[in-house]
């Protein structure tokens, strides 16, 4: 029943509200499309019971009227965030085994709401990763393959089995989380709607921390009307996240109208990356001219500090990693290393984290502590937070001048082949160019597909929006969405 | 500034992470990678610049100094690799 896989969220609840479908048999569906996809690799733990039993609670919660706009809408949770009684390990084998006694508010508001967890989406190991090949089960596949090639490609990372499930129809929408991209990139990817609210907006209590000053959960969905519904269902003020917002989240659904007339669209000037492949050119003059069309102000603007944003983020993050990630240490929950007689307390640290780290987590974890080391905190952490400092004024003067959202590329390529960067932790790093600023600054940025390369791969433009103006970027989004018309969708193969 | 063996070993032990004497020069070389990267943050000039705390000027919340949970050893322990009688059970700290 692939038609009842690849409905939208917003089709699928008014057809469950209609009584046209119920949520058990769109659970039933998915749970098939999942049975048949194990060599896209991206749900990693299957929670067939949970679902079932969800979906019913939904079907009985629509029968009587009261039901959200999550209710009965079966998704994927990406494998960072902590699920009551089902596995959660952050795609680590240091986490092997850990079974949360607890919920992650996102999950839980959206479990709340009726919506149906389907299981735990495959990821770059404690969301590392640009590629989703640092994932302790393996690389999560990309359901698009490029023309006439039969090579595995990324759906991207860190939340690629994210992006492969959403994209390939095995549910309706997933969380993901984007600390530099990992939410916006992978969308690109594939083909869908990647949005990172501002910071702030969606808790963290429960997500598996990685870098806590960037980290922000999200939506990946098949359209911006579904970001808008589902996102607003994982937002909100938490009091066990001291950093999530006071504020009160509005019906972005509602402020779909899809009008920008009058609006102000800047084109940030350093997003022309030298050696920027021409499609990513074309297809940002394209979205220019789209949103033109649809009435925008279309406005050149300056971002000086933008090339600075990556090496910034590589003390910022693996500074935090460094320091959030002490706490595997084999003592109070999964996995712990095998010891050697006489083997005391600290055999046991460096043998746990030796062994249940990957290289990739390895090396940022060594990079924080690193950069945090007596003599080297001003020089490197000091330093790296006032840069950010500056990256956040540039974008606070554009605003103040009068932009309303940012148009850019959302990543400088489309989908690579599994394997192919893998070797030079920098290139890699790369992948998050056009993301990164975001979330420096703390912003809210979204991703829209917006056009084929001449391989056939999505490419994806990215809009950046002021702080907790999600419904105004979600309309601008929605205006481009409309524009671009992008209906394609990968040719199945698994 | 250059990442010898020896500094690459210090900061594996800093982190608590076992690193083979084989795999230190491979490991200070991508450190070298990395941090050559970072090192363009030099070119700015930050000396007046205060460092970004929060995205907008929030003051963090505070709440009532209260016990609001606790109380639970037994979830507290169920992921643990090791609990004796209600702890968590580690090599011997102190002979």
């Amino acid at each position: 029943m692939s038609e009842l896989t690849s409905m939208t969220i917003a089709d699928a609840r008014d057809a469950l509200r209609k009584g046209d479908v119920t949520s058990a048999e769109l659970t039933e569906a998915c749970l098939d499309a999942i049975d048949r996809a194990d060599a896209l690799n991206a749900f990693v733990h299957k929670t067939p019971e949970i679902a079932i039993e969800r979906a019913r609670a939904a079907d009985d919660r629509i029968a009587s009227g009261d039901a959200p706009d999550m209710c009965g809408i079966p998704i994927g949770i990406k494998d960072l965030f902590c699920t009551e009684g089902a596995p959660s390990q952050a795609a680590s084998r240091i986490l092997e085994g850990f079974l949360p006694p607890y919920e992650s508010t996102v999950s839980g508001k959206l479990r709340d709401a009726g919506a149906v967890m389907l299981g735990k989406l495959n990821m770059d190991e404690f969301a590392m990763g640009s590629s989703n090949e640092t994932s302790v089960y393996g690389d999560a596949v990309n359901p698009w393959k490029s023309n006439g090639k039969n090579a595995g490609l990324t759906p991207g990372g860190s939340s690629g089995g994210s992006a492969s499930a959403v994209a390939a129809d095995l549910c309706l929408g997933a969380t993901g989380t984007d600390t530099g991209g990992s939410i916006r990139q992978p969308a690109a990817f594939t083909g869908i709607v990647g949005l990172k609210p501002t910071y702030g907006r969606c808790s963290r209590y429960g997500i598996v921390a990685f870098a806590s000053s960037l980290d922000q959960a999200g939506p990946m969905t098949r359209s911006v009307r579904d970001a808008a519904i589902m996102g607003r269902a994982m937002m909100g003020a938490d009091p066990r996240d001291s950093t999530s917002a006071d504020l009160p989240v509005p019906d972005f659904e509602a402020m779909l109208t899809g009008d920008i007339r009058g609006k102000t669209i800047g084109i940030p000037n350093e997003y022309r990356m030298e050696g920027m492949p021409a499609e990513i050119e074309t297809l940002w003059k394209t979205g220019r001219e789209m949103l033109a069309d649809a009435g925008a102000e279309i406005r050149d603007i300056s971002l000086p500090h933008t090339k600075y944003a990556l090496p910034a983020y590589y003390v910022i993050a693996p500074a935090e990693a460094s320091s959030n990630l002490a706490r595997y240490d084999g003592v109070r929950y999964g996995y712990r290393a095998r010891l050697g007689q006489g083997d005391g307390v600290t055999e046991m640290y460096e043998k746990t984290r030796a062994e249940g780290f990957g290289p990739e987590v390895k090396r940022r974890v060594m990079i924080g502590t690193y950069v945090l080391s007596a003599g080297f905190y001003d020089a490197y952490y000091n330093r790296a937070r006032k840069v950010r400092a500056l990256i956040k004024r540039d974008f606070d003067q554009v605003f103040a001048e009068g932009v309303d959202a940012i148009l850019t590329p959302a990543t400088p390529s489309a989908a690579f082949e599994l394997g192919k960067e893998m070797s030079d932790p920098v290139e890699m790093y790369l992948n998050d160019v056009f993301t990164v600023t975001v979330n420096l600054a703390g912003l809210p940025g979204i991703s829209v597909p917006a056009g084929l390369d001449a391989s056939g791969l999505p490419l994806g433009l990215q809009l950046i929006g002021r702080p907790w103006e999600e419904g105004e970027l979600l309309n601008a989004a929605y205006a481009l969405e409309q524009a671009a018309g992008f209906v394609a969708k990968p040719g199945k193969w698994w | 500034m250059s990442i010898d063996k020896d500094t690459a070993a210090k900061v594996a032990k800093l982190a608590r992470i076992k690193v083979e004497d084989a795999d230190l020069p491979v490991l200070a070389q991508e450190f070298n990678a990395i941090l050559g990267f970072i090192e363009q943050l030099n070119e700015l000039d930050v000396d007046d610049v205060e460092p970004m705390v929060s995205v907008t000027p929030m003051r963090l919340k505070r709440r009532e100094d209260v016990v609001t949970d606790g109380d639970q050893p037994e979830k507290v322990l169920k992921n643990a690799p090791e609990a004796r009688e209600g702890f968590f059970a580690v090599p011997k700290v102190v002979e």
